[in-house]
């Protein structure tokens, strides 16, 4: 009786229960990030959780939809679907204001470009360097390297498997997570004290939530001024990875 | 209403897609080439259009927008449980090595571009 219940309501309503399924792995990565004193980390942290539990549905299920393999989670198909993830991305960009882009001059503009180069060449060096063969492939982990949204992406546009997506996802956190952690640690090094720097830091890294996370454990006025140019950063990835980046890939590998 | 907000969000967003699919095609690998970021961008130049002309979105309709923005993390949340992540361990070193490299590498390049945005004087790099 209990299960014929619970699969009448998988069936309809998998999507708003993945709602609640999200909150509570948000709650869990908060507490944690708020126990250990890195209140700023709960969004990464929120995110290291989903993958260990998409790693830990992968092992019980041997399928290769992470948590949505499971019938009750199916909903996650559709709350982490490429439709959902780009509506959202969107949004994003509301509060970047045209006279603060031309603002950001020159400085942002040449560190949008050569950050998201440079990320793309180490990533697609490193995936060649370590077996990969497939420039659809090596284009994918090479975007992952630029943010966690490029890669997937650049990934669905491309037609790769799931594996070499979870891979780029998976570099783009990496580097999420180590801006968080390094940035307050570097900031007096790399003299980021002033706007000007702040954006170009921005530009560089690019990875919106490592950025603000960064900046505002180093100082809480910065935060906009690198949050505006990590905002451009993965809108500028999405459109050149998969079409320029991708083409170059193909000519050199 | 809140519902403008969601309106105006998912017009740039299919307007973008349609742009960067049609692009794919012409370009002939297919898929979507950029249409998230050509999205964004047509977001910014409307919200700069109704700016000027009423000055900006009504509080509920910039509601509708706030809100998408932040379920943005939660839904990337419920994109990484669904990957296969299993395989992505497997072969772990790569993301490790892509991500960490990437990111040290760009925060130690900072000082230079600093530098040279501020003397006017550099052309770019290469874009990839």
């Amino acid at each position: 009786m209990i299960t014929k219940v619970l699969n009448s309501i998988i069936g309809r309503d998998g999507f708003i229960l993945s709602f609640a399924f999200v909150a509570l792995i948000m709650v869990a990565a908060y507490y944690i990030a708020k126990l250990i004193k890195q209140e700023k980390m709960g969004s990464a942290f929120a995110i290291i959780a989903g993958l260990v539990v998409a790693y830990i549905a992968g092992k019980f299920t041997g399928g290769t939809k992470g948590i949505a393999d499971i019938p009750i989670f199916s909903g996650f198909l559709i709350l982490g679907g490429s439709a959902l993830r780009d509506y959202t991305i969107v949004s994003t960009a509301y509060g970047v204001k045209m006279e603060n882009l031309k603002k950001a001059g020159l400085a942002g503009i040449v560190s949008l470009i050569v950050g998201v180069s440079f990320s793309f060449i180490i990533g697609a060096i490193i995936a060649k360097l370590l077996g990969f063969t497939d420039p659809k492939e090596i284009t994918t982990i090479a975007a992952g390297a630029v943010t966690f949204i490029v890669g997937p992406v650049t990934g669905d546009a491309l037609g790769v498997s799931s594996e070499i997506i979870a891979l780029s996802v998976a570099a783009g956190v990496v580097k999420s997570v180590l801006t968080m952690i390094i940035t307050p640690l570097i900031a007096k090094k790399i003299k980021l004290d002033n706007p000007t720097t702040a954006m170009v830091y921005g530009g560089m890294i690019g990875t919106t939530s490592g950025v603000a996370g960064g900046l505002a454990a180093t100082d809480i006025k910065l935060v906009p001024y690198g949050a505006m140019t990590a905002t451009f950063y993965t809108g500028l990835g999405t459109l050149v990875c998969p079409s320029i980046g991708y083409l170059i890939i193909n000519l050199i590998f | 209403m809140v519902i403008y907000g969601l309106g105006i969000v998912a017009g740039c967003y299919f307007v973008g897609n349609f742009v960067g699919r049609f692009l794919g095609q012409l370009i002939g690998i297919g898929g979507n080439v950029g249409g998230v970021g050509l999205a964004m961008l047509l977001l910014v130049i409307v919200t700069a259009r109704i700016q000027k002309k009423q000055g900006g979105f009504s509080e509920k309709t910039s509601k509708g927008i706030i809100f998408l923005s932040s379920i943005y993390i939660p839904v990337v949340v419920a994109m990484a449980s669904k990957q296969n992540v299993l395989a992505a361990v497997e072969g772990g070193a790569v993301a490790f090595l892509a991500g960490g490299v990437a990111t040290i590498g760009a925060m130690l390049l900072v000082p230079v571009i600093s530098k040279l945005g501020s003397k006017v004087s550099v052309s770019g790099g290469d874009e990839a």
